[in-house]
């Protein structure tokens, strides 16, 4: 049913498009930093790991992938139709397969740290 | 008196070039591109380190350099300009909230995220060991 | 009182004459304080009665002078000519069919405002002969922005949306369907649902936000437009947890 689809989809961007308009720009300025060579305490591999194994660390992580995963795939639907990439129903079936994809990634990597 | 009414082509692919607003549209939604783009390095990251501290070392090298850098930094603005900050001011349009007879301000929902941003911000840095 | 001669530039057609549309150069001597609906009426009066073009009340409540101005779509009534250049091209409204001249064929959109069942629709029976609907002034200021609409379509001619796929059922009509929702005396929601629930309904905005930046009224029809997004979403998940939506 048509409204099945679009409200979810819709719902998972509005979620993915909020929670990532408040971590990515941390995100973000984290591989800058590292990019400089200084790689914080929390990054080095003894205490990130320990985070990613938490149960509160694996959630935070996975939630932030996914959410945004399906944010980002959702809104390239639209702009490949913005710029007149019309086969819509192609569109959308690759842009979820890449999301569906990195989720399952997101998870087993996530799930093997321990 | 016949009618034969005239329909203007637009074009599909050039559209957004007609008015300068539909051009800052168009630089918003690309950033759904870093969106993507950070989620997969992420996970690469994440890779790393559910293999071995040697792989997440060689991650974190990986990540250096001054391209890197200058990436990264324009990126940040760019996110935060056409991302972060176009999100909280559209936010009160989809959410009002209304007390009685009056209506919250916008502003204040705005600010609100913002404040919120900055303290979510902080802690993942203290998270990080960054502070 | 200082006059200004302006040059304005008018997209003529004529659809027995014409195989596309064309420009018109006209010199307006004008007022300061004249709109540039003034100017057009000057050009028809003194200059070219042949002009075609829809204007009424001057005065911003009966929507139908909109046009391009200089590449924004505008209500002619409201836009002070001291505020625009020297030189104005005047276009018919975006996104329409011409008629002739700056006359649009509007059948589209008026068509798609009948759809979204724009009245009161009761499930309950209405209050008896001698006693009204209850709405507090809180109750009304949740709709009240979206009864400005004047339905001058300038929303429209914003819209890439709209322009992109014309099935797109569009601001105006969207607003004006939030309008009724949010009306307390109305219990027709689920009625609407389908038709905005559809992909052309509410699910084809990528909230560019045009739309409520060109409207003269200030409907906010973006707005309108992300509240239903939120309420579709939300009555899909109520849905699936077995929680009745609220009659209305």
């Amino acid at each position: 049913m048509a409204i099945a689809k679009k409200a979810v989809v819709w719902g998972l961007f509005a979620a993915g498009g909020t929670l990532s308009s408040f971590v990515f720009p941390a995100l973000i300025a984290l591989f800058l930093l590292i990019a400089t060579g200084n790689v914080p305490n929390g990054l080095q591999f003894e205490q990130f790991h320990t985070f990613a194994s938490s149960w509160l660390g694996k959630a935070c992580l996975f939630i932030v992938l996914f959410l945004s995963l399906w944010h980002a795939a959702h809104r390239l639907r639209v702009v490949a139709h913005d710029f007149g990439i019309r086969k819509d129903t192609l569109v959308a079936n690759t842009v979820y397969a890449v999301a569906a994809i990195g989720t399952v990634l997101a998870a087993f990597y996530l799930f093997s740290i321990s | 008196m016949s009618r034969n009414p005239y329909v203007r082509p637009i074009s599909t692919t050039t559209w957004y070039m007609r008015h300068g607003r539909y051009k800052v549209y168009v630089l918003r939604e690309l950033t759904s591109f870093l969106v993507m783009f950070y989620s997969f390095l992420t996970l690469f990251g994440l890779y790393a380190l559910s293999t071995s501290p040697e792989r997440w070392e060689a991650f974190l090298v990986s990540q250096q350099g001054a391209g890197m850098i200058v990436f990264h930094a324009v990126a940040l603005l760019y996110f935060l300009f056409f991302q972060t900050f176009p999100w909280f001011k559209l936010a009160p349009k989809a959410m009002p909230v209304q007390v009685g007879e009056t209506k919250v301000p916008d502003n204040a929902i705005i600010i609100g995220h913002y404040v919120a941003w900055a303290v979510l911000t902080l802690f993942i840095f203290w998270l990080a060991g960054v502070l | 009182m200082g006059t200004r001669n302006l040059e304005l530039e008018v997209m003529r057609y004529d659809p027995e004459k014409d195989k596309e549309p064309w420009f018109q150069s006209y010199t307006v001597p004008c007022n300061e304080d004249w709109v540039i609906l003034d100017a057009i009426n000057y050009i028809k009066d003194n200059l070219d009665t042949t002009l075609a073009y829809r204007w009424s009340c001057h005065m911003m409540v009966c929507g139908s002078c909109g046009m391009m101005v200089n590449g924004e779509p505008s209500l002619t009534c409201k836009t002070f000519v001291r505020e625009l250049p020297d030189k104005v091209r005047i276009e018919p409204l975006e996104n329409f069919p011409i008629e002739r001249d700056l006359v649009v064929v509007l059948d589209d959109v008026i068509q798609k405002l009948h759809q979204v069942q724009p009245y009161i629709i009761r499930k309950d029976d209405p209050p008896p002969e001698d006693q009204e609907y209850i709405q507090s002034r809180g109750s009304l200021a949740k709709f009240k922005q979206l009864t400005m609409c004047i339905n001058c379509m300038c929303c429209y001619a914003a819209c890439p949306q709209y322009s992109l796929n014309k099935d797109f059922i569009g601001p105006a009509a969207l607003a004006l369907a939030h309008r009724y929702n949010r009306d307390n005396r109305d219990q027709g929601k689920s009625d609407r649902l389908d038709i905005l629930a559809d992909h052309d309904g509410v699910w084809d905005c990528s909230f560019v936000g045009a739309c409520s930046e060109v409207c003269p009224k200030h409907v906010d029809p973006a707005a309108a437009i992300q509240q239903m997004k939120v309420d579709g979403a939300v009555e899909f998940w109520k849905q699936k947890m077995g929680i009745p939506g609220d009659k209305s």
